[in-house]
């Protein structure tokens, strides 16, 4: 064993790594956005009431989450184009993630309206709301309490997600590591730290989910 | 896409499996361990385990799979590629099922552990008698999700160069030119794998719960 280790290469591109972990934390917070969209909207769409609608709801959750995120990739990335959609891979990175992210999203917003008491509901029909309004303000928001812990650690899971990514080449950490990797060869190296930055984006997630969670969410239920 | 596309594909698929189950018999037996010393009531070590299953936990599975290639490659370990990249979803799985399983030590009542001391059971027996198979019928929904996990995570295989299934669907895809094609069909071939085994979770779930309200 004659090899010494060289961290050269990854001190030379450390202000090009950090720059792609913005890249990784935009992709996310895309994609999460995107998520929670398909999510509320999927879940509205479920209890619709139209059977059609609701299977095909259904479906879709299936689907997305018995396939794995980098034939979903692969799949979004060739099909834009045929259906006339012409994007560079960053925001059809964005989109994978967000309809990846939507189905386990719809789950978790399923949940947390399924925590709602029934009688919650029909007394804020019995009251005269609209359906929408009953949504909003007795299903949405205090299911939102409940279901925070779960779309955040999906959040984290998602950020870890991104780095499927790079194999569309969309701008984020890993592709540029395999950037770096690819110049210096050094492997090793530039993988090992980079993993130490997903370490360090996913704890600092975590750390600031939890202080979100212990400053707004947790005022007292009973 | 003709028959020799597909059984292409197939052969692709088989490696999946064999991929599948290797992390996850592996990666059970190593994750028993770390499930053993996430609960074993000795600090140092529950603390080693945390750390273990936190450093999984918290980096993308491709990184892991990244540096296990080449750090193997680094100690000077000359591995054929799928004996690398066995041995990453072995480690992937052992913390990831060690963290299932050591919620499913700490769900079974306190009071089991306790009449097992009272009855001056020594620790293996104790876990091999007592804790362990009521917390092998907890954990086995979550376990199982788990399996789904692992085998759509092995498609990562294919990024650093393993020939498994999304990696054939790669090759033939580059070949004949029509990757809405390869990919669904290839979308579809996981499907077959993953969706029974989400049902019969999701099955073990509702009868678990009915069973324990």
């Amino acid at each position: 064993m004659n090899y010494t280790l060289d961290f050269l290469p990854v001190i030379d591109g450390l202000p090009s790594l950090l720059a792609a972990c913005l890249g990784t934390l935009g992709l996310a917070l895309g994609g999460m956005i995107l998520a929670i969209i398909i999510g509320v909207g999927g879940v509205m769409l479920r209890d619709s009431g139209i059977r059609q609608v609701r299977w095909f709801v259904i479906a879709f959750v299936e689907l997305i989450r018995n396939t794995p995120f980098l034939v979903q990739i692969y799949f979004i990335y060739f099909a834009l184009p045929l259906a006339g959609i012409r994007l560079d891979p960053t925001p059809t990175a964005i989109i994978a993630l967000g309809i990846n992210g939507g189905a386990y999203a719809i789950e978790i917003i399923r949940g947390g309206v399924q925590s709602i008491g029934k009688g919650q509901i029909e007394a804020g029909l019995a009251l005269g709301l609209h359906k929408a309004q009953v949504f909003r303000l007795i299903v949405l928001k205090p299911a939102l309490r409940a279901i925070y812990p779960s779309l955040t650690s999906q959040f984290i899971l998602l950020t870890l997600t991104t780095s499927v990514a790079s194999a569309i080449a969309a701008y984020e950490l890993t592709s540029v590591a395999q950037r770096i990797e690819s110049d210096s060869f050094r492997s090793f190296e530039v993988y090992g730290a980079v993993t130490l930055f997903y370490l360090v984006m996913s704890w600092l997630l975590m750390r600031v989910f939890g202080l979100i969670q212990s400053r707004y969410l947790s005022y007292p239920v009973k | 896409m003709g028959l020799n596309e597909f059984l292409f594909l197939l052969a692709g698929l088989k490696w999946t499996l064999a991929l599948s189950a290797i992390g996850f018999v592996g990666g059970g037996v190593v994750g028993l361990v770390v499930a053993l010393a996430r609960t074993s009531g000795i600090a140092p070590l529950e603390r080693a385990a945390a750390s273990y299953i936190g450093l999984f936990q918290g980096t993308p599975l491709l990184m892991q799979l990244f540096v296990v290639y080449y750090g193997l490659a680094l100690v000077g370990l000359k591995l054929d590629a799928w004996v690398a990249v066995a041995i990453g979803f072995t480690l992937h799985a052992s913390a990831y099922l060690g963290e299932i399983w050591r919620g499913s030590i700490e769900a079974v009542p306190r009071g089991q552990t306790e009449a097992a001391k009272a009855l001056s059971l020594n620790y293996v027996s104790r876990m091999k008698d007592v804790i362990l198979p009521q917390a092998i019928r907890i954990s086995l929904p979550a376990t199982i999700g788990f399996l789904v996990q692992l085998i759509k995570g092995t498609s990562l295989a294919a990024i650093v160069g393993f020939t498994e299934l999304a990696r054939a669907g790669s090759i033939v895809s580059n070949q004949i030119f029509q990757p809405l094609l390869v990919f669904g069909v290839v979308g579809a071939l996981y499907f077959a794998m993953c969706w029974p085994l989400s049902l019969y979770g999701a099955w073990l779930e509702r009868r678990l719960a009915t069973a324990t309200r």
